[in-house]
């Protein structure tokens, strides 16, 4: 299968057309800081939400970051940081085995069971 | 009581604002987007600071004055900003001590002001605690960084203290303006100190010798640099008087 | 399984709307597509904040200056929001710079232009970034998750942006005759460029669209291209001044406006690295992030330094 592409889209330039009169780069990436996630509670009673990440070189800069990144319109009154590497995610090839298991279990759901109407609020 | 009041509140936004255009030049041009965003934001806070105090000022003054009138339409000697604000902006280094001996410094003065017997002054001065508050925390953390860092960021940082710290003088210098409302700030200068001693000492940095003190932006005899910084703020103000934009 | 039933799953999932994940299955022109256009569009942000930030020490009053500030820190935001976005398809943002400043990787061209008077900063935001907004609510459903959310955040705050650009303009429209001239000069000038940054035409594509159908982008370059004629058309008046164009007719037939050819010489070129400011764009992105250098190493090795000490001291 190929996958060929020759329609240019907005922002997609494509590189057969590259300039040749650029400058060499300096490659640098040992000094990268690490990349760390972001959450943040948008207000009280709510839960810590992903709104995404950033760079950092600990974990106090990774905080403040996340205050000017993620917070400048009042999105946030709390927030965590994680380094991203400490991250376990599962795997979605075994998203059948993980999660369909549940399906069936029709009987964990309040709308399984009849009750006669005169039993309000249960 | 209004003329020392006016000339006052136009010296604290002076300083603001100066500090804000210097280091709005990073936008675009930090050492990595986050920081840019960083530096930006401070920047934000202290124009918006300074308009706060520009706004009370024009009240005063009358005649219609404006927040604008008074930031692009003053000249550099009545300009009352402290003179470290006006410094190039240099390296990262430079920028950033800079930023923690002006925000470790007005962290004082904000802190006394919120409670001055002027509620209006009191209360931009609350607020604007708040954000200084953060700005010293941010410049302490970097001070501490570059300070224990790398050799060259070490160097910078003796480079940069070594250009800075004459223009601290004039911090604790009480001018008329202040003795007429009754602030004196030479006595902030051992709470400064103290600041000062404990984030270099945390940075590995020495506190330099007796320096010979830069003195008189508050009073508004500046360094050369003011005059092009107005030159470049005001001038689509002086090109074209009276528009609105 | 074998690859074609990998493949198969992957476009059932696109065509049934369900968006892809970064660990999922995807072909590998799938995630090349992505990396480089998502990098791309983070490189325009980037690059996007220099005609702009160029006119923050000069800006005309204190909210002008304040509502700039904030608008060009925004596109740093985006550029970053962006950046990680392509950072969960597996490459790292110091390779993505690194393409950048060596001219491998592209950015928009609009870019290339540059911001000679006050007005421009009302004609970016009223122009460019309304063309670039029109492309972006598409984006907001492409088929990439972390593609689609960071888009819907930059969506959320580009809002203020277009509309801030439109105010600039309208107050100068209404304003001294110099203001008047400086805002149509300024429209002159930025009108064609800003047509230009939807793209080639549609007919210079002759095989099958990949990335229409994975969803990555949704509209072709000229359905995009005729809305935005359309929108700004039509908000012209309100400003009362014209668009550099004697063919711009309303055709009732079409029920769209037609417009006059865009110089495809002239994008071409740019596009090639001959715009009027290329240079001066990458050599201030070189300059920045080479003088960054040893101010990201010595946080670096002061964090690390940190951690040693604390572990050092548990043990």
């Amino acid at each position: 299968m190929s996958f060929k592409q020759q329609k240019y889209f907005y922002g997609d330039i494509p590189e057969d057309n590259t300039g040749e009169n650029m400058s060499s780069p300096k490659t640098e990436t040992k000094n990268e800081w690490p990349l760390w996630e972001v959450f943040v509670r948008s207000k009280q009673g709510l839960d810590h939400k992903h709104v995404g990440s950033l760079h950092a070189a600990d974990a106090a800069m990774a905080m403040e970051n996340a205050r000017d990144v993620y917070t400048r319109r009042q999105e946030g009154v709390s927030i965590w940081v994680v380094e991203s590497k400490h991250i376990h995610a599962s795997n979605p090839e075994e998203a059948e085995s993980f999660y369909e298991p549940a399906a069936d279990k029709i009987y964990r759901h309040p709308g399984f069971y009849q009750l006669p109407d005169e039993v309000n609020h249960m | 009581m209004n003329n020392y009041l006016k000339d006052y509140l136009l010296y604290l936004a002076d300083t603001s604002l100066i500090l804000s255009q210097r280091n709005s030049e990073w936008c675009g041009h930090g050492p990595i987007l986050e920081q840019d965003i960083a530096i930006t934001n401070i920047s934000l806070d202290l124009l918006g600071q300074s308009r706060n105090f520009y706004q009370y000022a024009a009240t005063l003054i009358g005649d219609n004055a404006t927040e604008d009138t008074l930031a692009y339409l003053r000249t550099e000697r009545e300009f009352k900003n402290c003179l470290i604000a006006e410094q190039p902006k240099g390296d990262w280094a430079q920028t950033i001590l800079r930023q923690f001996f002006l925000s470790a410094y007005q962290y004082l003065v904000y802190e006394k002001l919120q409670a001055y017997n002027n509620e209006q002054l009191a209360a931009i001065a609350a607020k604007a605690l708040k954000e200084v508050t953060y700005h010293l925390r941010w410049s302490s953390e970097w001070v501490i960084r570059l300070g224990d860092g790398t050799e060259e960021s070490r160097q910078r940082m003796l480079q940069a203290t070594n250009e800075l710290w004459r223009y601290t003088g004039e911090f604790f210098i009480t001018v008329d303006y202040e003795k007429e409302m009754n602030i004196d700030v030479a006595d902030l200068k051992i709470e400064w100190m103290k600041t000062v001693r404990a984030i270099f000492e945390e940075a590995t940095l020495p506190i330099p010798d007796n320096t010979f003190m830069q003195t008189g932006g508050k009073k508004g005899i500046h360094t050369e640099n003011l005059g092009f910084i107005l030159a470049e703020m005001q001038y689509l103000q002086r090109t074209f008087p009276g528009a609105n934009w | 399984m074998v690859i074609q039933d990998f493949e198969r799953i992957f476009q059932e999932k696109i065509d049934n709307e369900i968006k892809i994940e970064p660990k999922d299955w995807m072909p590998e022109a799938y995630r090349k597509t992505n990396i480089r256009q998502i990098s791309q569009h983070a490189h325009s942000e980037v690059v996007g904040m220099l005609p702009e930030g160029n006119w923050i020490s000069r800006a005309p009053s204190l909210k002008r200056k304040a509502i700039l500030i904030a608008k060009v820190q925004d596109e740093a935001g985006h550029g970053l929001y962006l950046y990680s976005s392509a950072e969960t398809l597996g490459t790292s943002r110091d390779e993505m710079i690194n393409d950048l400043h060596s001219g491998k990787a592209k950015y928009s061209s609009i870019f290339n232009y540059p911001s000679l008077s006050w007005a421009d900063m009302g004609a970016i935001g009223w122009l460019v970034d309304g063309a670039a907004i029109l492309n972006q609510v598409m984006l907001c459903r492409t088929s990439y998750g972390p593609y689609a959310r960071a888009m819907v955040r930059i969506c959320k705050e580009e809002s203020f942006h277009q509309r801030q650009g439109f105010e600039t303009l309208l107050v100068l429209s209404k304003g001294t005759k110099e203001q008047k001239d400086m805002c149509q000069d300024a429209i002159n000038r930025w009108w064609w460029p800003s047509l230009m940054m939807f793209g080639p035409k549609d007919s210079e594509s002759t095989n099958s669209d990949q990335s229409m159908k994975w969803k990555i982008k949704r509209k072709t370059n000229d359905e995009l291209r005729q809305q935005f004629v359309d929108m700004i058309a039509e908000q012209i008046k309100l400003l009362g001044m014209r668009l550099p164009d004697n063919k711009l007719q309303w055709n009732e037939e079409r029920k769209h406006y037609d417009f006059g050819e865009i110089n495809w010489d002239e994008f071409w070129n740019v596009v090639k690295g001959n715009g009027p400011c290329n240079k001066q764009r990458l050599a201030a992105r070189n300059k920045a992030h080479e003088e960054g250098s040893w101010v990201r190493k010595a946080a670096k090795v002061y964090a690390d330094k940190k951690l040693k000490h604390k572990k050092e001291k548990i043990a």
